[in-house]
């Protein structure tokens, strides 16, 4: 396979993955406005300020906007052409790897996301989210989903597909460290006694932007606790969005695009990988928060963006003209 | 024959070759059965059909953008629902015309990169081959595999007053548009299925098989398991559609200029798995950008270093490096000479009449009769350097006058040809539009001919030009035989 073509699946998957937790993000917390609307700005701005926090974004929201309210904060996230991670800009950059490997992807996964781009890129994406933005953002998770299912029914598991896979969980376990940390952060400055009413909704939500309520109450009856959700979220082991099964899944395609059998490694990425993989097999919840566990979740990132780079150098170091062709060239 | 039919009931046939009507009212015999169907579906249903289909165009991505507006709008090429009909007997002239062409064509270009007889024998004077600006000399003596410089060409024929089929164009360099054939007739089956069941229409789907056969046929030194892939100037460039429907079709790597890389001579594409080596390429960008190091410094779309490693024989290219001189506008007014000088016979298919500026008694007619003449510049394409002189200012006039008098080698005059016209679909009715055919040739180990291939439709009301940024559209094209 095509380095270049090996990376644009890469960031496919990475896109739309993004798009998708975007969504689900501000999903959550639209409904989470409607438990504690008491209409003071201050508590609008503690509800929005976090959201892009999380997404590292501050310095561009702050040069555009002025407030966060629940309006800034969505078209910020949403439709802003200039925030390179508003869903929109994710879907455009999603649409346009699509494109280059067009070829190589299935004619109905080209189909979706270009249909998805065209709806978000008109009059119609504006006027649903006006008028029932969790429908709107419901509809794009639904779409997401859609685009996941296509890809697995279509396309041939082979190569190519394992790169989207990787880009996939690579992103998603980053969403969940991040959604994860941000509402540790709110609700637990020192690690201190929790409870009330407030903080369960609070966790609930956390849940929900994971998809996660409903399978966290299955192996945890009766109240939501933080510990557990944070445990449930970073090492459950068959959830589809735990942290743990996303290094799992990334570890396995990252072998399979090898050959390489699981046990041993072939390259960096490898290492790396299956590296990650153990310490959250054997990692416990006491350990976590022993070590602290905004610094455990930032660890993980660090460790994902060196995943990414060390696959990067592996297959797509061709990619870069070789520094002798490059000056005979010009 | 029912002639109170509220499709066609207020169709003008006017003072052109009409495809469907003989006379006004008078349907030729191939279109009769389309008439009927027609006439059975009304323009209500006739118009639903064509929001979906300009739908799913959408959807598929069939687009081009418009750069006018900095919204990322995409639109459609637009796509006229009335097919064009071709009777098999019209087709087999058309098909033995255009293979006596491309055979005449190759025989030229090994002859003009060899032996230069034609030259020698002055049936095409020397000054025209050297000047022409696509003649590469550095390939004077280079033998190409099998012999076979245009491996893809797209001729455009136009129809004259008396329905006679004329070449205007031979494109023997990176024709494009063949995917709106193969697109269109994907979506008319699913749009009009009983139109199909009415008619027997040639298939066209074996395309990218037959394309993906030559390109094999073509590997150097007879590999019989070559690697073929496809070369594209990227995203960006209009025609990446259809690039990427091509590769896709063939089942061939798509690739950029970035992806390949020279070494020892050889082309290679870098994988996740390392260099794996490449033996012929489609390319589908022009030689002035294939390779920075011998033609354009400034390309970022070539490889450097390809040239080289054709040179040696070990990557072939499609359509060869230097075929460009054959569709020089002025050495189109010679291709009938060359059928009588290589093949010994008449050409089938003739040329537009073409007048020479570089002949002293053409350019003498041509200077007293510009405002009734097209002129086109030598090398120029897409309706860029042309003057259609009845529509033009007499300072556009006196502009070419200056232009050919200055350099005379660079412009050739036409009588303005009356193109045919075909019904369409425009603005809620059906009106006469002008059309051209560009049937796309393969030549590999046989000559290939696709049946029917793109007709354009120059959908502006009068309009003789039916290049897509000139409001142009397409319609299938069936060639059907007739029981």
């Amino acid at each position: 396979m095509l380095s270049r073509v090996a990376d644009s699946l890469y960031w496919l998957g990475r896109y739309v993955e993004r798009a998708e937790n975007n969504a689900r993000i501000l999903d959550v917390n639209l409904q989470l406005m409607l438990d504690f609307q008491d209409g003071s700005d201050m508590t609008e701005q503690r509800q929005w300020e976090p959201i892009i926090a999380s997404l590292e974004d501050q310095k561009l929201f702050n040069s555009l906007s002025k407030q966060f309210t629940a309006e800034t904060v969505c078209e910020f996230v949403t439709f802003e052409r200039e925030n390179p991670n508003s869903i929109y800009s994710c879907l455009a950059r999603a649409r346009e790897n699509a494109r280059t490997v067009r070829e190589y992807i299935s004619s109905e996964m080209w189909e979706q996301i270009n249909r998805l781009y065209l709806f978000m890129n008109s009059d119609a994406a504006r006027q649903e989210c006006a008028n029932s933005s969790i429908d709107f953002y419901r509809r794009f998770v639904d779409s997401s989903h859609q685009f996941l299912g296509i890809t697995n029914a279509t396309l041939t598991h082979g190569e190519g597909w394992h790169f989207l896979q990787v880009g996939k969980y690579l992103e998603r376990a980053d969403c969940t460290s991040r959604i994860l940390d941000l509402k540790y952060h709110i609700l637990l400055p020192s690690g201190e006694q929790v409870g009330g009413n407030v903080d369960t909704v609070q966790w609930m939500a956390v849940l929900k932007s994971c998809s996660a309520l409903e399978a966290y109450r299955k192996i945890s009856v009766g109240q939501v606790i933080p510990w557990k959700v944070a445990e449930f979220l970073i090492l459950h082991d068959s959830f589809p969005r735990s942290i743990r099964f996303c290094i799992d899944g990334l570890d396995a395609s990252l072998h399979r695009i090898s050959g390489c059998d699981r046990a041993h490694f072939s390259n960096e990425a490898e290492r790396l990988s299956g590296r990650l993989c153990s310490d959250l097999d054997y990692v416990t919840i006491d350990e976590i928060f022993k070590y602290g566990l905004h610094e455990y979740l930032d660890r993980i990132q660090l460790r994902l963006i060196e995943i990414a780079g060390a696959m990067h150098k592996t297959y797509c170091e061709w990619m870069e003209p070789e520094p002798a062709l490059q000056t005979q060239a010009q | 024959m029912n002639q109170s039919n509220a499709f066609f009931s207020n169709y003008e046939v006017g003072e052109f070759y009409d495809e469907m009507f003989e006379a006004p009212g008078v349907i030729r015999s191939h279109y009769r059965k389309l008439f009927e169907r027609f006439s059975e579906m009304g323009l209500d249903e006739f118009e639903r059909k064509r929001a979906l289909v300009d739908n799913t165009l959408l959807n598929q991505g069939v687009t081009f953008t418009v750069y006018s507006d900095n919204k990322g709008t995409e639109r459609i090429f637009p796509f006229d629902l009335i097919p064009r009909i071709i009777p098999a007997k019209e087709w087999d002239h058309v098909e033995r015309g255009l293979t006596q062409r491309i055979i005449a064509l190759n025989l030229f270009l090994h002859d003009i990169y060899h032996e230069q007889r034609i030259v020698k024998e002055k049936i095409v004077p020397e000054e025209v081959v050297r000047s022409a600006v696509h003649f590469r000399p550095e390939f004077m003596g280079f033998n190409v595999p099998k012999d076979i410089y245009i491996h893809i060409c797209g001729t455009d024929l136009i129809r004259d007053r008396d329905g006679n089929y004329l070449v205007l164009e031979d494109n023997g360099r990176c024709p494009s548009g063949v995917s709106y054939v193969l697109e269109n007739r994907q979506v008319m089956k699913r749009v009009f299925p009983k139109l199909f069941a009415r008619h027997s229409v040639r298939p066209i789907d074996d395309y990218a098989q037959e394309l993906l056969n030559l390109l094999r046929y073509v590997a150097p030194d007879g590999n019989p398991d070559p690697t073929v892939v496809l070369l594209t100037p990227g995203i960006y460039n209009s025609a990446y559609y259809e690039h990427s429907f091509l590769a896709r079709s063939m089942g061939i790597e798509i690739v950029v200029g970035q992806d390949l890389v020279v070494k020892n001579d050889c082309v290679y594409m870098k994988t996740t798995k390392g260099l794996k080596k490449v033996d012929v390429i489609y390319r589908r960008i022009d030689d002035d950008f294939l390779d920075p190091l011998v033609f354009r410094k400034d390309s970022m779309l070539g490889v450097p270093g390809i040239v080289n490693a054709y040179r040696k024989g070990n990557v072939n290219l499609a359509n060869a490096i230097g075929t460009g001189v054959a569709d020089d506008k002025v050495m189109y007014y010679f291709v009938p000479q060359m059928i009588k000088f290589y093949l010994g016979e008449e050409p089938i298919l003739p040329n537009v009449p073409t007048y020479l500026t570089m002949f002293d008694d053409d350019r003498k007619y041509v200077l007293d009769h510009i405002p009734e003449l097209v002129i086109k510049s030598a090398n120029e394409s897409g309706g860029y350097g042309m003057l259609i002189g009845p529509h033009a200012t007499h300072e556009q006039h006196e502009k070419f006058r200056d232009a050919i008098l200055k350099n005379p080698r660079n412009y050739v005059a036409q009588p303005v040809v009356q193109l045919s016209r075909a019904p369409a679909f425009c603005d809620g009715t059906i009106e006469g539009r002008h059309i051209d055919l560009r049937p796309y040739i393969l030549y590999g180990e046989k000559i290939t001919i696709i049946p029917g291939g793109l007709t354009r439709v120059a959908l502006r009301k009068g309009s003789l030009v039916v290049n897509s940024s000139q409001g142009g559209g397409s319609k299938e094209t069936w060639v059907v035989d007739e029981n």
